[in-house]
């Protein structure tokens, strides 16, 4: 036995508690990456046995067969079959099954065999199995199948013990892997591996005599036609009211806290360091600062997406909107993933990840930085409230909160519009997806797992803010600071900048949408992050000031312009490319700069002619 | 697509599941993707289903309908439940 770390490799059916062992075999050691040249994730991690033999776990994307229908299951399929180049075949294969649900998994076993890898079954779940009174003939099973098989019960403590122990007993003898008879199964194939799956099954498992009917009962509320959207839309408006007034206090504190260092910085450093100072406060930790403000919102968000996800709710809301979102050309499946864009495009559209087909995959993507994402909500609420008087009107409804509302709807309805477009246009020829889901039985969400997920997530947000956004921050800081403005010189040193060049540049190029040039100054800064443009605007009309900045610029902007134009910019905002980092992660996750750019362009192009016709509309209007 | 599905059945008792209505239960007796109007070729189609269980035999029963046009459905595949929308349904022929 050699000294290296002994590799594992997680395959199962997708909802068999996969993840869920994988989160208690390795706690927080996780490192989630993506596999070479694909954009499929990778999540690894390492745990050490009883006896002390150090494992690494690889959990491979979930599948029913090793066909490899997506990119998901390619990277499965290659990986078991040690065909996946930089990726060491593991010593071990644990094929994950649902003990209450062994259908779709022993199928996927018999597959699995054919590879003719170590492997060994773990029949996860089986506590709630044992509750239903499903028994399982364990010696008899493992018989059958000519393979060693472990219980487990992921989400408990101590649950994987046995796993671990029969782990280290599997890993000290030696083992042969014996020559791949796998070959793509043909359809023949696949029923002849259900039929011997389902005979093993009547063979070992005795299911009880009254089955388990709560799944059955709270689905015909959460799945009844009328009733089931109700409860969507009651489960998504607790989501957006968590996700805007539960992180607010969280976010002020942070950006206080990022607010007091930079001034602590400023105040500690002597002056003449004022470019070293500079950079060090308003690069670097304002550039950081903005992006990390929100975690709260992304922590609440991922939160509720991991919860409704274990219960096992997720595949229920796909299965409500599919034919709600097919009207737009979206799949079901688009509807998490935009649904997420609405705290922040860029964790919504690492969840696309969930939508196999790409072309239904690209179409999510290309729509969701459409939505309203909260770091719009500084900028409308700077405008709104410099601008929109507070009355009530139609008795009930306060003018600026409706404002708001229209601003909402105005994203949805042309992200739907889009989505419409994209699909007669680019994939006309091509039919839609199917939707074919598997509706888990409903679980007991689990703390630790959740948290682990959470943990994970927020970790990969921070990471990207320590690295893109922050390369990004710095550039715009540059663009922002140099060349720095001559001695003596009058107003803001923004002024003489790079920044002020290009705005003044870009003047004539916006001045029919009503923008001056200060507009188009704070639009280059609000390109690391959209809100960033409030404070731009604070810099360009020199206000200084802490808390109560927000509202001297907006006392200055309700002098300075006209309402045509502070509506012009509005509707900018709900249309323009305004992020740097979701650009960013578009190229990542399409895997090359085409949809970034197209995305860019077309975003770029609607934002300039909704401003224009906005603009021109409130002038012919006399809105001064 | 081409034609009726119903045009293809050979026996009267015989429907597709695309058909059935909601509180249908049933078996499967075999499949049969040539002409639904789904955007899989038949021979992906028909794999797809057999990988999520539905296979020669299995009961079938099924349990909920969407919104808009009652689509998609929930279908009770033997012990497991799988959503899909009834032109993949219409592959699965039941009595």
């Amino acid at each position: 036995m050699t000294t290296a770390s002994l590799r594992l490799a997680l395959v199962g059916a997708p909802n068999t508690g996969k993840t869920s062992l994988f989160n208690s075999l390795t706690g927080s050691r996780q490192k989630v990456a993506n596999y070479p040249g694909v954009t499929v994730e990778r999540k690894s991690g390492g745990f050490v046995t009883p006896e002390g033999r150090s494992v690494t776990v690889l959990d491979l994307p979930g599948t029913y067969s090793l066909r490899g229908r997506s990119p998901d299951e390619e990277i499965t399929r290659d990986i078991v079959l040690g065909r996946f180049d930089g990726e060491a075949v593991p010593d071990l294969m644990l094929c994950v099954a649902d003990a209450t649900n062994l259908r779709l998994t022993l199928r996927l076993v018999l597959e699995l065999k054919r590879v003719g890898r170590p492997m060994m079954l773990v029949l996860n779940m089986i506590d709630i199995a044992k509750r239903r009174g499903v028994t399982i003939n364990l010696d008899r099973m493992s018989q059958e199948l000519g393979l060693p098989i472990v219980t487990s019960v992921a989400v408990r403590k101590g649950g994987v013990d046995e796993l671990l122990k029969r782990t280290d007993e599997f890993l000290a003898k030696s083992h042969e892997a014996a020559a791949s008879e796998w070959t793509t199964p043909t359809i023949a194939d696949l029923k002849a591996a259900q039929r011997e799956a389902d005979r093993i099954i009547a063979a070992v498992v005795t299911l009880p005599t009254k089955p388990d009917t709560l799944t059955n009962r709270i689905d015909s509320v959460v799945l009844h036609p009328v009733w089931g959207l109700v409860i969507l839309a009651v489960i998504l408006f607790v989501m957006f009211q968590a996700v805007f007034t539960w992180a607010q206090p969280a976010m002020e504190l942070l950006s206080d806290g990022f607010a007091a260092l930079g001034q602590l910085i400023h105040d500690v450093m002597p002056a003449s360091w004022g470019l070293l100072q500079s950079f060090l406060q308003n690069g670097l930790i304002s550039g950081v600062g903005s992006v990390i403000v929100f975690l709260p919102q992304i922590i609440i968000i991922f939160l509720f997406i991991l919860l409704l996800e274990d219960f096992g709710y997720m595949a229920r809301a796909a299965f409500l909107m599919d034919r709600i979102m097919g009207g737009a050309g979206l799949h079901g499946r688009a509807f998490i993933p935009l649904l997420s864009s609405f705290a922040c495009a860029i964790p919504g559209i690492m969840a696309t990840r969930v939508i196999d087909n790409r072309r239904d995959r690209l179409t999510t993507i290309l729509i969701a930085p459409l939505m309203t994402c909260s770091a719009r909500i500084p900028v409308y609420t700077l405008i709104i409230s410099a601008f929109v008087p507070a009355t009530t009107v139609w008795g009930v409804v306060n003018l600026q909160g409706l404002v708001m509302f229209g601003l909402y709807a105005a994203g949805i309805t042309s992200a739907l519009t889009v989505s419409a477009i994209a699909k007669f246009f680019l994939w006309r020829d091509h039919a839609p997806a199917p939707f074919m889901l598997e509706l888990p039985d409903y679980k007991m969400p689990r703390l630790r797992s959740i948290a682990i997920g959470v943990f994970t997530r927020a970790k990969m947000f921070l990471y990207r803010a320590g690295t893109t956004i922050l390369s990004m921050m710095v550039l715009i800081w540059f663009l922002a600071s140099f060349p720095t403005a001559p001695a003596g010189a009058e107003g803001p040193a923004i002024n003489y900048s790079f920044a002020a060049m290009i705005g003044h540049a870009l003047e004539p190029l916006l001045r029919p949408i009503g923008f001056n040039w200060q507009i188009a100054v704070a639009l280059i800064p609000g390109m690391a992050a959209r809100e960033v443009a409030v404070a731009a605007l604070g810099t360009v009309y020199s206000i200084e000031g802490g808390k109560e900045a927000a509202d001297a610029i907006g006392q200055v902007l309700a002098q300075k312009w006209t309402l045509a134009t502070a509506l012009s910019l509005l509707v900018w905002y709900i249309f323009a490319p305004q992020c740097a980092s979701t650009l960013a992660v578009i190229r990542r996750e399409t895997g090359g700069a085409k949809w970034m750019v197209v995305t860019f362009l077309y975003m770029l192009a609607l934002a300039y002619v909704a401003s224009f016709l906005t603009f021109n509309l409130a002038q012919a209007l006399g809105l001064h | 697509m081409t034609g009726d599905p119903d045009t293809s059945q050979d026996n009267l008792q015989d429907i597709r599941l695309g058909h059935a209505d909601r509180g249908f239960v049933g078996k499967i007796i075999r499949l049969d993707a040539l002409v639904t109007g789904s955007s899989l070729s038949p021979q992906e189609l028909e794999q797809r289903l057999v990988e999520m269980g539905f296979v020669e035999g299995a009961r079938v029963e099924i349990l909920h309908e969407g919104t808009i046009r009652r689509d998609p459905i929930a279908v009770r595949v033997d012990n497991i439940t799988i959503a899909l929308r009834r032109s993949e349904a219409m592959a699965v022929i039941v009595e």
